[in-house]
């Protein structure tokens, strides 16, 4: 009873014994993850979308079904397959790469929405001035649809943030598990979850003004 | 200067040209008049390879557009040969499509810069002259989103002239538009047909702006020429009962306008 009693105590001591590690493994892990991911889904997302459209047709459908099974599958799953289908590559490395290319295929589905969102006349524009097809993406297309996407790939983004603890399947340690461990070792996993959770909060609130910041200078100017 | 030469569209199974022969001369100002679904836009669309060719030749300046007879074949020309052809013709579309995500004098330096290579301080000059022209001159810095839809298009006329075309594509250009503008619009039309040798193809509803501009008129119906004229003869004198009808019908002269069609 003592026990189980002093576990929903606060102790400080211990709060500061745990605190080190948890932001540690959130920095090597969940924060490097969670970046990495998202510039390689964000970039990879964009040129999944392209080439659906740009491609011709058996390539495009091609690629359409590749994204369509990698969006289908766990993610847990494919961190397990590519742990050991790549036995060279560091653990954090994979995760990367999985979270990365698993996310891209989400992204990818919120492009094509935007891509398909500028008007058939933006494009119409872009012949009648001779404009190359390279610039008439660079310049028009995909500003306009970024701007119809920015709040949609960062909810992905903040998802993926989220998704981090599944990392364990494959032996890493991120900041949750982390916290876990440590509570097992010490009982002491009140301040444990709930530092985590005050991290968590404190990483998702500053990125989600962010993407708001981004989405108003986004808009066009009226 | 554009040679139209058994022009075929159509859209699946529906033929919306057929059988088409005319040209137009270097410097002519020909309007297409006629009911809607005429035919008529997509002419302008063909031109501007908008959309594509379905049969028939269409010539630029004499050379083929999208596709050349080779030994006894039709075979489309080169992509890239089709956009040397191209950039000598510009459009201005009904719905402006000016650039949203880029300022005024961005949208018109876009394809001078990137297009035909010109420096930025030149193609800004340019456009700049080119907004004094439209009565824009203070828009310069705007969001095509913050000006109305008579200075859009405005913007747009700059943005077509500013490519230096031989050739310009008026697609209905005031039909987006408040009747108490459209004056403005035609106004400055007007201007670029008097002070240039801009060969122009229009398609429009203003009957008194394609009396002004225009040397040639076009009736079409049905994807066929039905008549062609000077706008003095066909806006006074049209010979066809066809055109009668629709002139008639769009002028509104006399009082049992409402209901002819």
């Amino acid at each position: 009873m003592i026990g189980i009693s002093a576990a929903f105590e606060w102790h400080w001591s211990a709060a500061a014994e745990v605190l080190p590690t948890l932001l540690t493994q959130f920095v090597k892990v969940t924060l490097l993850v969670t970046v990495l991911g998202t510039v390689i889904a964000s970039i990879l997302g964009l040129v999944i979308a392209m080439a659906i459209r740009v491609l011709p047709r058996p390539l495009s459908e091609a690629v359409k079904w590749i994204a369509n099974v990698i969006r289908m599958t766990p993610i847990i799953i494919q961190l397990l397959f590519a742990s050991y289908a790549f036995l060279s590559l560091d653990l954090i490395t994979i995760g990367v790469i999985v979270y990365g290319i698993h996310y891209a295929t989400y992204m990818s589905e919120v492009y094509r929405a935007g891509i398909d969102s500028v008007p058939k006349g933006q494009w119409e524009a872009t012949t009648a001035l001779s404009m190359s097809t390279l610039r008439t993406w660079t310049a028009i297309i995909i500003p306009q649809a970024l701007r119809a996407t920015i709040p949609a790939l960062g909810n992905y983004a903040i998802s993926m943030f989220k998704d981090t603890p599944y990392l364990l399947v494959i032996g890493v340690v991120d900041m949750v598990n982390a916290a876990r461990i440590y509570g097992g070792d010490t009982y002491r996993y009140t301040e444990a979850f709930t530092l985590v959770g005050i991290i968590f909060l404190l990483a998702s609130y500053p990125t989600s003004l962010l993407i708001g910041r981004l989405e108003k200078r986004l808009a066009y100017k009226t | 200067m554009i040679d139209f030469r058994d022009v075929e569209k159509a859209f699946g199974d529906n033929v919306v040209l057929h059988d088409l022969n005319f040209s137009v001369q270097k410097g002519d100002r020909v309007t297409l008049i006629g009911p809607s679904g005429s035919g008529k836009t997509t002419i302008l669309r063909l031109v501007m390879t908008l959309e594509e060719l379905t049969g028939g030749y269409i010539f630029v300046g004499g050379e083929p557009l999208t596709h050349e007879e080779r030994g006894g074949k039709r075979v489309p020309v080169s992509k890239r040969n089709q956009k040397r052809i191209r950039q000598r013709i510009g459009m201005v579309f009904q719905q402006f499509n000016l650039f949203p995500n880029m300022t005024v004098v961005e949208n018109i330096i876009e394809a001078p810069v990137h297009v035909l290579g010109q420096s930025k301080r030149e193609a800004t000059l340019k456009a700049k002259e080119l907004l004094e022209r439209v009565g824009l001159s203070d828009k310069a810095g705007a969001h095509p989103t913050s000006l109305s839809g008579g200075q859009q298009q405005r913007v747009a006329i700059a943005r077509a002239l500013a490519m230096d075309p031989e050739i310009l594509l008026l697609d209905e250009v005031t039909s987006a538009l408040d009747p108490e503008i459209v004056g403005d619009v035609l106004g400055i039309l007007r201007n670029i047909a008097e002070t240039t040798d801009i060969t122009m193809l229009i398609v429009t509803h203003e009957m008194q702006f394609a009396r002004d501009v225009s040397n040639r008129v076009l009736m079409f119906d049905g994807g066929k020429i039905v008549e062609e004229a000077s706008p003095s003869v066909m806006f006074s004198d049209p010979k066809h009962q066809r055109t009668k009808d629709f002139l008639h019908a769009v002028l509104g002269d006399g009082e049992d306008t409402i209901g002819t069609r």
